[in-house]
Parts: C-alpha cells; sequence; structure tokens
C-alpha cells in the first residue's frame, strides 16, 4: 500500500525535473562547456596549421630531409707492373633498431649467422640496448656477409635492420710492404708512407645528395645529386712486387740467423733511379697497425741512419783518382798497419803491407785510405761527398726521411778529415748509399731517385767522368774476389761489384766494442750494371758480424733473383770456373 | 517536453525515411547515419594511415561490422532490461577485473587483457559501460538530487574499478572511467557547491598523485609542459604529430601524400595518432568536418537524453554521450599538443576492435532508450 503513493510522488518529481531552474542552468553550463572544449580542439589544429604551419613544416622538413655522402673510392696503389698492393674494397656496417628486434628473436638469429656472430650474445646485446634505436650490429663486413645479409632481410622481412655502404682499405701484401705503403686512418686519410706523400693524388672526395629518409632513417628517394663522388687516383710504385718479396724474404731469413736487432735493404734501378726494392726489419702488418709497435713501423731505409763505414772508401779512392792524384796501380804503403794522425791512431786490422790502389780497397785498409784522403784538399773530399748525396734528403717524397749528416769541411777537425775517409764522423741512410753507389754504377751520372714508376729516365747529373766510375768498380769485383773480404757476394754468371762495411756503433762516449752494423754495397753486372743494392744489418749478435759475412749473402740471393727477374744477360761466361776457383782457395 | 537549451530541435525525422524502416526495428536513423559517416570517413584516414594495407582495412571492416551488429542489437533490447542488468554486468566488470589482475596476460608492461581461450579482451572496457549503467540505476532508485548517501555510495561505487584498472596499470582509462562517475553524479544534480569542493580537493590532490605516478607517466606530464626537454625520447610523441598536424596546413596534402606520417616519422599512427594524419592529409578544413560530425552525434545524444521519460534512461544516455565526448576531447587533444599524451585511441577511428564494440553497444543503449519512448500525445 505504501509503494504507491511513493511512486507517484517520484514520478512527479521526475516530470518537474526538466523545469527545475537548478537543471536548466545545469544544462546551460554543460552545453557551454562543451562548445568550448570543441572550440579549444579547433584552436589548437588552427594554431598549429595556420600560425605555426610554416614553422612546423620546416621542421618536418629538416627531419626528413637529409644531405648524404656519396662514398667514393680512394685511388690504389700497385707496384710497377699493376699488381694491387692497397686497395679500397666495399664493405658494409650494419645497424639496426633493437626496439623492432628484440620482438623477432627467431629473425635475429638468422641475421646473426649471415653476420656470423653469435645469436644468443646478438640477442643479449639488443635487449641490454632495448631502449634505444640505433645499434651498430657490426661494421665493415665484406661483400659475401652483405648478401647473406641482403638475402636474410628480404626472406624473412625483418624490420628495423638497415645497411650503410663505405670502403675499407685493405693490403694484400700485408707486413712487405708495410713500410712503404705505409696506411690509412678510418676516414680514409694517409697517415703513414706513401699513402701520406701521395695522399691528395690517392684521396677520394666523396659526392653529396640530398634524400628523402624514413623515421628510422632509411633513404627511401633521392631527391638531388648536389655534388658528384670524386673517385681517387691510381698511384704506380717503381717497386716490383716480386724483387719485393724477394727481399723481404731474405732479410728476414738474415735476421733470424744473426739474431740482429734490425736491417735494411734497398734495391735501385741504375738506368732510371727508381726503387725497385725496400724491405726493413721489424716490419708491422698495415691490416693490423695497432698490433706491432711503434719502432717496427719506421721504414728504416730512410728514416734511420749509420755511419757508413769502409762503404765510403771506393768514393775516397774515386776521388783521388777523378784529381789525378793516383792511377789504379799506384802503390800504397800501409806498413806497418797503422798510422798517426796528430795525436790519434789509424788502425787496420792487421798490416797488410805495400799495397796498390786498388788492394786498399780489396783489403779494405784504413791506413791506405787515410793515406790517400790526407793527399786531398778537404774540400775536394766534402764536395764529392756532397755531390753524392750525403747530408741531403734524397729527393724521394716520403715523409720522415732524413738527411743523415754531413758537416762542412771549414767545420771538420783535423782528425775527422781521416776519420772520414774510411766512414765515421757522418751518417746516412741506408737509401743514400745505395744512390751514391748508383752513380758508381751509372758511369759517374747521378739520376734524383723515385719511389714512383717513371715513364722515362729522368734527367741526370755528372758527378765522376766514366773511366773514374768504371776504374773503381773494377777495383770493387776484387773485392768479391777470391783476395777479397765479401765472397759470398758472388753470383754465378755476373760480374759483382761490391764493398763490405762493419761500423761499430756509435754509443755515448765512444764507440762500442761489441755492437756492429755490416753492411753490403754492390751492383751487377759489373760490366754494365743494372741493379744497386745495398743491405744493411744492425748488430748480428751470432758468430760473424763482418759485412762480408752478414750483409753480402743476402746481396748475392736478392741480386741473383732480380738478374733473373729483370732477364739480365750473364757477363761472366766462366762462372763455374770462377765458383770452382773460390772453391778449391777457401 | 522542453527542449530549447539544446540545438538539434525536434525529433526531425521526415515521415517518409521513418517508414523506410521497419515500425518494429528500434533505431535512430539520424544518429546511425551520422555514426556511419564518421565510420567512413574513419576508413578514409585510417587507409592512409595503414600504408593501404588492404588486410588490415578488412579486419577493421569486420570490427566495424561486428561492432554496428552489437549496436543493432543492443537498441532492440527495451530500456527496461538494460536497466535489470545493470547491477548484474557491474558485478561480472568487477569479478573480471579482478580476474585481469590475478590471471591476466601482460601486453605492452601493463596487464589488461584476458584471454577467454576464444577471444582476448581488455575487462576495463566493459566497465566504461558498466559503470554508468551501474550510476544510472543506483541514483535513479532514489528521486533526485541524490543524497548525501546516494553521493558517496556512488563515489564508493565509481572508485573501486577506477582503482582496479589503475592497478593495471592503465591510467588512461582509469581517468574515463572516473569521469563517468563525475559526469553521471553532475547530470544527477549534485549541488554547485559541492561540485566546487570537489573541484577544489581534486586541484588539490593533483600533486599528491604526481607521487603516485609511474615514472613514464611523469615524464609524459613534463615532456607535455616542455617536449623540447627530450626530443628524442617522451617528447618525440608530440613533436611529430605537431609537425604532422602543422605540416597539413587549412587544405592538407592530399589524401594519402602526408609525408610525416608515411616516412614513419609519427609514432602509433593507426591508432592513438591517427587524428594527426587526418590533419596531415585533409588539413584544417578535415579536422573541422570530422568534428561536426562528431558534434552532430554529440548533439544527438544530449537530445536523446533531454527526450529520455525516467531518470535511469537520462542518466545513463547523457552520462554515455558525454563520456563519448570526453573520449574524442583527450584524444584530439593530445594530438593537436592541447593535453599531455594519454593512451586513448580516437573514437570510432582509430585501428582497433576492443573500444569500437563498448562505444557502439552504448550508442545501441541511446538507440533503445530512444525509441523506446512511449509517445504522449501532445
Amino acid at each position: 500500500m505504501t509503494a504507491r503513493p511513493r511512486r507517484r510522488k517520484r514520478a512527479e518529481r521526475v516530470e518537474r525535473l526538466g523545469k527545475r531552474p537548478s537543471f536548466m542552468l545545469r544544462r546551460r553550463v554543460l552545453v557551454g562547456a562543451l562548445g568550448m572544449l570543441f572550440l579549444a580542439v579547433i584552436a589548437s589544429a588552427f594554431e598549429r596549421q595556420v600560425m605555426e604551419k610554416d614553422f612546423l613544416r620546416n621542421e618536418g622538413e629538416r627531419r626528413h630531409l637529409r644531405v648524404c655522402e656519396i662514398p667514393a673510392r680512394r685511388g690504389m696503389i700497385s707496384d710497377r707492373n699493376g699488381e694491387p698492393l692497397a686497395v679500397s674494397t666495399p664493405v658494409a656496417t650494419v645497424w639496426g633498431d633493437p626496439r623492432r628486434l628484440v620482438e623477432q628473436p627467431r629473425m635475429v638469429r638468422a641475421l646473426a649467422g649471415a653476420l656470423k656472430v653469435n645469436g644468443t650474445k646478438l640477442m643479449a646485446r639488443l635487449t641490454a640496448k632495448r631502449e634505444r634505436a640505433f645499434l651498430y650490429l657490426k661494421r665493415r663486413i665484406g661483400p659475401k656477409e652483405t648478401a647473406a645479409v641482403k638475402q636474410v632481410l628480404e626472406k624473412h622481412r625483418l624490420r628495423g635492420v638497415g645497411l650503410e655502404s663505405e670502403y675499407r682499405r685493405f693490403y694484400p701484401s700485408g707486413e712487405i710492404f708495410g713500410h712503404v705503403i705505409g696506411f690509412t686512418d678510418v676516414d680514409d686519410r694517409g697517415i703513414e708512407g706513401m699513402e701520406l706523400a701521395y695522399d691528395s693524388w690517392l684521396r677520394a672526395e666523396p659526392g653529396k645528395r640530398r634524400v628523402i629518409q624514413d623515421g628510422r632513417r632509411r633513404v627511401v628517394a633521392e631527391i638531388e645529386r648536389i655534388k658528384p663522388p670524386r673517385h681517387g687516383r691510381h698511384l704506380i710504385l717503381s717497386i716490383d712486387r716480386r724483387l719485393q718479396f724477394l727481399a723481404y724474404r731474405e732479410l728476414v731469413r738474415a735476421v733470424d740467423k744473426h739474431r740482429a736487432v734490425a736491417a735494411s735493404a734497398v734495391v735501385l734501378d741504375v738506368e732510371t733511379g727508381e726503387v725497385l726494392a725496400m724491405v726493413n726489419q721489424p716490419a708491422y702488418n698495415p691490416n693490423a697497425k695497432l698490433s706491432g709497435r711503434e719502432s717496427a713501423r719506421r721504414n728504416r731505409a730512410l728514416t734511420d741512419v749509420m755511419e757508413p763505414g769502409s762503404t765510403v772508401k771506393p768514393l775516397v779512392v774515386a776521388a783521388a783518382l777523378e784529381a789525378g792524384l793516383v792511377g789504379p796501380r799506384t802503390p800504397i804503403d800501409t806498413n806497418p798497419g797503422t798510422l798517426r794522425v796528430g795525436p790519434d791512431m789509424v788502425r787496420d786490422i792487421r798490416n797488410y803491407g805495400r799495397l796498390d790502389t786498388t788492394g786498399v780497397i780489396t783489403k779494405s785498409s784504413n791506413v791506405g785510405v787515410v793515406k790517400l784522403a790526407l793527399r786531398m784538399r778537404k774540400a775536394a773530399l766534402w764536395r764529392l761527398y756532397d755531390r753524392l748525396g750525403f747530408g741531403r734528403a734524397t729527393g724521394v717524397k716520403f715523409p720522415g726521411e732524413t738527411p743523415g749528416q754531413l758537416r762542412h769541411f771549414r767545420d771538420w777537425r783535423p782528425f775527422e778529415h781521416a776519420t772520414l775517409a774510411f766512414g765515421y764522423g757522418l751518417s746516412v741512410t741506408t737509401l743514400q748509399l745505395a744512390q751514391a753507389y748508383g752513380v758508381l754504377a751509372a758511369d759517374g751520372i747521378k739520376r734524383p731517385l723515385s719511389l714512383l714508376k717513371l715513364p722515362e729516365p729522368p734527367a741526370a747529373e755528372r758527378i765522376l767522368s766514366a773511366t773514374t766510375a768504371r776504374r773503381v768498380r773494377t777495383m770493387l769485383e776484387t773485392v768479391v774476389s777470391a783476395k777479397g773480404t765479401a765472397r759470398l757476394a758472388a753470383i754465378e754468371g755476373y760480374r759483382v761489384a761490391g764493398k763490405t762495411g762493419t761500423a761499430k756503433k756509435a754509443v755515448r762516449g765512444g764507440y762500442s766494442a761489441r755492437r756492429y752494423q755490416s753492411v753490403f754495397a754492390g751492383m751487377a753486372p759489373a760490366s754494365r750494371p743494372r741493379f744497386v743494392m745495398v743491405v744493411m744489418i744492425d748488430e748480428p749478435r751470432g758468430r760473424h758480424y763482418y759485412g762480408g759475412k752478414v750483409a753480402a749473402p743476402v746481396f748475392a740471393k736478392v741480386m741473383e733473383g732480380a738478374l733473373r727477374l729483370f732477364n739480365v744477360p750473364p757477363d761472366n761466361p766462366d762462372a763455374t770456373l770462377l765458383l770452382a776457383g773460390v772453391g778449391d782457395r777457401r | 517536453m522542453d527542449n530549447s537549451a539544446l540545438p538539434a530541435g525536434s525529433d526531425g525525422i521526415p515521415g517518409k525515411i521513418r517508414t523506410l524502416l521497419p515500425a518494429r526495428v528500434h533505431l535512430d536513423l539520424p544518429l546511425l547515419i551520422a555514426l556511419l559517416l564518421l565510420c567512413g570517413y574513419g576508413l578514409l584516414v585510417l587507409f592512409s594511415a595503414v600504408d593501404q594495407d588492404l588486410d588490415k582495412l578488412y579486419r577493421q571492416l569486420t570490427r566495424l561490422g561486428i561492432a554496428f551488429a552489437v549496436m543493432i542489437v543492443v537498441a532492440q533490447v527495451p530500456p527496461l532490461k538494460l536497466r535489470h542488468w545493470s547491477l548484474p554486468l557491474f558485478g561480472i566488470g568487477l569479478v573480471l577485473l579482478v580476474g585481469v589482475l590475478v590471471i591476466g596476460e601482460m601486453g605492452k608492461g601493463a596487464q589488461r587483457w584476458l584471454n577467454l581461450g576464444v577471444v582476448r579482451f581488455q575487462p576495463s572496457e566493459v566497465l566504461k559501460i558498466a559503470v554508468p549503467m551501474m550510476l544510472a540505476w543506483y541514483l535513479a532508485e532514489r528521486p533526485l538530487p541524490p543524497s548525501g548517501s546516494r553521493i558517496l555510495g556512488t563515489v564508493v561505487l565509481t572508485t573501486v574499478p577506477v582503482l582496479l584498472i589503475a592497478r593495471q596499470p592503465d591510467l588512461g582509462t582509469a581517468l574515463l572511467v572516473a569521469s563517468t562517475g563525475m559526469i553521471v553524479l553532475f547530470l544527477a544534480g549534485l549541488k554547485w557547491r559541492l561540485i566546487a569542493v570537489l573541484g577544489i580537493g581534486a586541484a588539490a590532490l593533483v600533486p599528491l598523485l604526481w607521487y603516485f605516478m609511474r615514472p613514464y607517466q611523469q615524464r609524459r606530464i613534463l615532456s607535455f609542459l616542455n617536449p623540447e626537454g627530450d626530443p628524442f625520447g617522451t617528447g618525440y610523441h608530440i613533436i611529430q604529430s605537431k609537425i604532422a598536424i602543422g605540416s597539413g596546413g587549412v587544405h592538407g596534402k592530399g589524401w594519402l601524400k602526408g609525408t610525416q606520417s608515411h616516412l614513419e616519422f609519427l609514432p602509433e599512427r593507426s591508432t592513438d595518432f591517427v587524428f594527426a594524419i587526418l590533419g596531415e592529409e585533409f588539413g584544417l578544413i578535415g579536422i573541422l568536418v570530422m568534428l561536426v560530425i562528431y558534434l552532430f552525434i554529440i548533439v544527438r545524444g544530449l537530445y536523446i537524453a533531454t527526450q529520455a521519460q525516467d531518470t535511469y534512461g537520462r542518466l545513463l544516455s547523457g552520462g554515455l554521450t558525454l563520456i563519448f565526448f570526453v573520449y574524442l576531447f583527450v584524444n584530439a587533444g593530445m594530438v593537436t599538443g592541447l593535453l599531455p599524451v594519454v593512451g586513448i585511441p580516437l573514437p570510432l577511428v582509430s585501428y582497433g576492435g576492443t573500444s569500437l564494440v563498448t562505444i557502439m553497444a552504448g550508442f545501441g543503449i541511446l538507440m533503445s532508450i530512444h525509441t523506446h519512448r512511449k509517445l504522449l500525445p501532445s
């Protein structure tokens, strides 16, 4: 019974509800609020699309328009026959978006397979960086791996992975050419060696293009090519790869055998001044340049100096011949094997007694050569050394070359006049010594040296008369004979001329009694030399340390190879007889 | 009936069209047409947003079909039955919410999904309908305006599901459901003085709320205040969205021609940020057209509320309409840079199915309320 009036009462209230002032107001407020909020949204859209439009459009373009580089290839370096020594090969760098990749574990595993990395580790790396949008998965992968990665991406429709192409420098000959070629840094700039010396020639200039990229940095379309890429130019060295390999092998053997600290060898083409081989020990591999010691990276043949010792004696003799002071057969008495020069004493190893000019070279008599030198004016000796290139850079364009040291004759102390005659008191590089012997080999003509292959022989300068040069060469042949100090330099079928040197190393306060630099400088065929070669072994610590025992065998092996490689006709038909003779007398 | 406060005018269906609908079918033609228009327009934008992926378009079409079917079915249910179901539905919703916290599935760092073998769905969606139904039923039990204890009861009835949803955590939905409670209370005639007190109290609670927010939620607020502070992190969404809308200008870049969206600069472009695609490709004009359609739907919904014959119908239809508006406002406000980033889709346009069904069920309820009236002779 009570339910009925209650329900009626409620019905009455419901009837009146819409008309109550409070609810009228409520409706108006509601409609007003709705309208204002709608207007707020419209106003906000208006602000973006009309007032801020240009700014926002610009911001958008800044995000999707990008100028990016077109990679260019750095020039190749090859040997004189076109064999590649430094090449830039296309490589790819793979990056990924961890946020997307962590959701595709099976495909990441497939990708890891293509990249040849551990799938579990890759996934762990991605998971650790899952907040980021960009992560290098593997840098600088080769063409094979690149193809594999592309295949995986297509097959699995993997999203969030990109490839960037660039070039990487490879040195196929590794440590054998490490010193000469040098290397580049990550930005493809030359840092050492020929890579540095001819950087502007080799350098590639990347092009530029304007592209549309998407939110994941992928290039969607190219709009404009701003600058075409300019590839680097090809650099052809004067060096012969085969000869370089041979020289390197023999040098390494000698260093191992004699437990030497370091070594250098240089082979020159007498007719052109081109460097055909230039090797050093210790060496480093430019493909893994961070692995070796810093000191192993020096191209010692032209960055390190030695005192040339006895190897300068033929030059002193040449100066004496040129001055007309003596002839090849002029007697020179070296008794008693010592010679007093002021307060100092010059000594031979033993008393050679009465020699002639040739004999001084054959036996390498210090006393004999000093007697010759002291008969010359200081200026004449200095002038010859100077013109042969001692104390000056050779002119090959190579970073870090040292000029060595040759003091002006006016500054010489009296004893220096004597010591300079047997190779102390000046310092030269292996390359400079080769250049000086090149003048003897080229009948007195000096040619500028070159590490680049030359289209034609360069302009030359006469320093000695042809007669003098030939006479000295004849004397140098006796050194390689049975009577001389370098029998081991002999080559079957060819006449060889050369000179040994065994210089005590300068240490603090004087010269070491135990540490030597063993040198052999020579040329072949002696009748008309085609090649000059200098071998320097630093601190041999085995049983032998004489240049004739340590350096001369390297010379013989490499020079023999050079003569064969370049098809140089033999000039000594009696080779077998000579060698038999050598054998007998031993 | 007084409807002067609302601009929609009379129930202006010409007699001819009315006869096109069989008399027994309970549908509101203006609302239906507007909804179809909106969904059609939305599909057009969505087609561009999903990069013309026909598969996705068909999937969305299927969901729309299901949603419209649900709406039509719900519209046939008399309001009296809906009223009877209010309490059970609310109860089921709460059970599901507890269930999702216990055995729910994780997705994107939150536990929101319940897997029922055949379908996976978010129970919080059920509450979007169940809470207004429950509150409308609860408040309509007694004469309006509600007494103090009723208000307190309403607050409790709202707070329980809101807290459960916030635990998932799903701040966006929790706020939406909370706003549902406030809207129904407002419609029920909450005293202005009390509204003012509640408003001030809420404002005072904001700093407190800050401490309850997760770090990512705090970052969203900060990046809303200064998006350039972290342009690649949390500010990224806001900046990219502004750029996309702004670069559309008044006329837009043309359908399928938006660069920001298609170049994948715009995140979540088919779901939460689909409005930005609209802005970039159709420009300010396109945005205005869409807002007009929305406005029509909302006005029609409010008109239906004024025409409702009982408190339950009035509160429920008004509440559902205003929730729909809140959806729209929060999403459009977020995309245009008016509000901070809250993960709420654009109603009836964003890609995805769950909220679609809930919203259309709501419109089904509106139609039911409107078409089951007993028309009195004037």
